[in-house]
């Protein structure tokens, strides 16, 4: 199914959010997660389901002020 | 200085973009003193930037304050934060909800709305807001323990604008920690918020801009030295006349 990966359309054949970090080689602990604009914590990654069309974002670390 | 319960020595907060190289960055923020730096969090790529930078982070040595910088409503930076609070391993937030895109002034109805549903989460909130005394107000009661004002718009270096409203800020709130975040450009705007009583200052890019942020990073640690304990040795007031310093008494007389 297409999903949007930070902001980018994407197709996946993962069920859910932790399968779709996986598919899409993104690794590490110092990562977050959210979904349609609400924050999906490491725990719940398993059992957040997608669905086509969702928008995924995955955020790291990067320098601020 | 304590900031949520924690002992802080250093009353330099730094920003941790813009530098030339990370190397530079390493070297301003031990040049600095600081204790406390600040980061962000924006989309990862393939390439797994985001996980090369926080390894840098992390071998800084210094306490972390996640920022909501580029949040432009109180949902955004809610999500932002929850997010950043995982990945940090932090309560601690800077927030910012950002109102104006030209001048990034804070949104402040935004910001104590985000404000209170981050306290009430066990959030310990850091809001970037204006000098004014009743968002202050708002902000404490929304569960904030730190107010942090600006001193210019982000990134301006154009100093403190409105140091009387900085200077009513620390007579109204007298026991709440004040921090300038945003507008310092160089060491000696940051003395004048120090002499002024703020209790420390945020800033970036005027060490990240810097020809030497190494360097810059230093001499606006003494700045800020300088300026705190000519504010504890209480400053004499201005006088609109000249009072000479020799005493007259003695003078020889020539004519």
């Amino acid at each position: 199914m297409r999903i949007l990966v930070n902001g980018e359309a994407t197709e996946v054949n993962a069920v859910n959010i932790a399968a779709a970090l996986d598919e899409l080689s993104y690794e590490g602990e110092a990562l977050a997660t959210a979904l349609n604009g609400q924050f999906v914590a490491r725990e719940q990654r398993q059992e957040t389901v997608l669905q086509a069309g969702d928008q995924l974002e995955i955020l790291a670390p990067m320098q601020g002020g | 200085m304590e900031l949520y319960g924690e002992e802080i020595g250093s009353r330099l907060l730094l920003g941790t973009a813009q530098y030339p190289s990370p190397q530079i960055l390493a070297e301003a923020v031990k040049a600095s003193g600081t204790e406390i730096i600040t980061v962000s969090l924006r989309r990862e790529g393939a390439d797994g930037a985001g996980t090369g930078f926080w390894q840098l982070i992390k071998a800084l040595g210094v306490k972390i304050l996640p920022n909501t910088a580029g949040c432009h409503t109180a949902k955004e930076a809610v999500t932002t934060a929850q997010m950043a609070r995982e990945v940090f391993g932090t309560n601690w937030i800077k927030l910012e909800v950002i109102g104006h895109s030209d001048n990034l002034q804070p949104d402040v109805f935004g910001l104590v709305e985000a404000a209170r549903i981050l306290s009430d989460e066990g959030f310990q909130v850091f809001p970037y807001t204006t000098d004014d005394l009743v968002v202050g107000e708002k902000l404490l009661e929304a569960g904030c323990e730190i107010l942090m004002p600006w001193g210019a718009p982000i990134g301006s270096g154009q100093g403190l604008r409105n140091p009387d409203a900085l200077r009513a800020m620390r007579a109204h709130f007298p026991n709440v920690p004040l921090i300038v975040d945003a507008g310092i450009g160089r060491p000696s705007d940051a003395c004048m918020a120090m002499e002024l009583g703020m209790d420390a200052v945020l800033l970036n890019t005027a060490v990240a801009k810097a020809g030497d942020p190494a360097l810059m990073g230093a001499a606006i640690a003494k700045s800020v030295e300088a300026g705190r304990k000519g504010f504890a040795a209480q400053m004499m007031e201005r006088r609109d006349m000249a009072v000479p310093s020799t005493p007259i008494l003695g003078m020889a007389v020539f004519d």
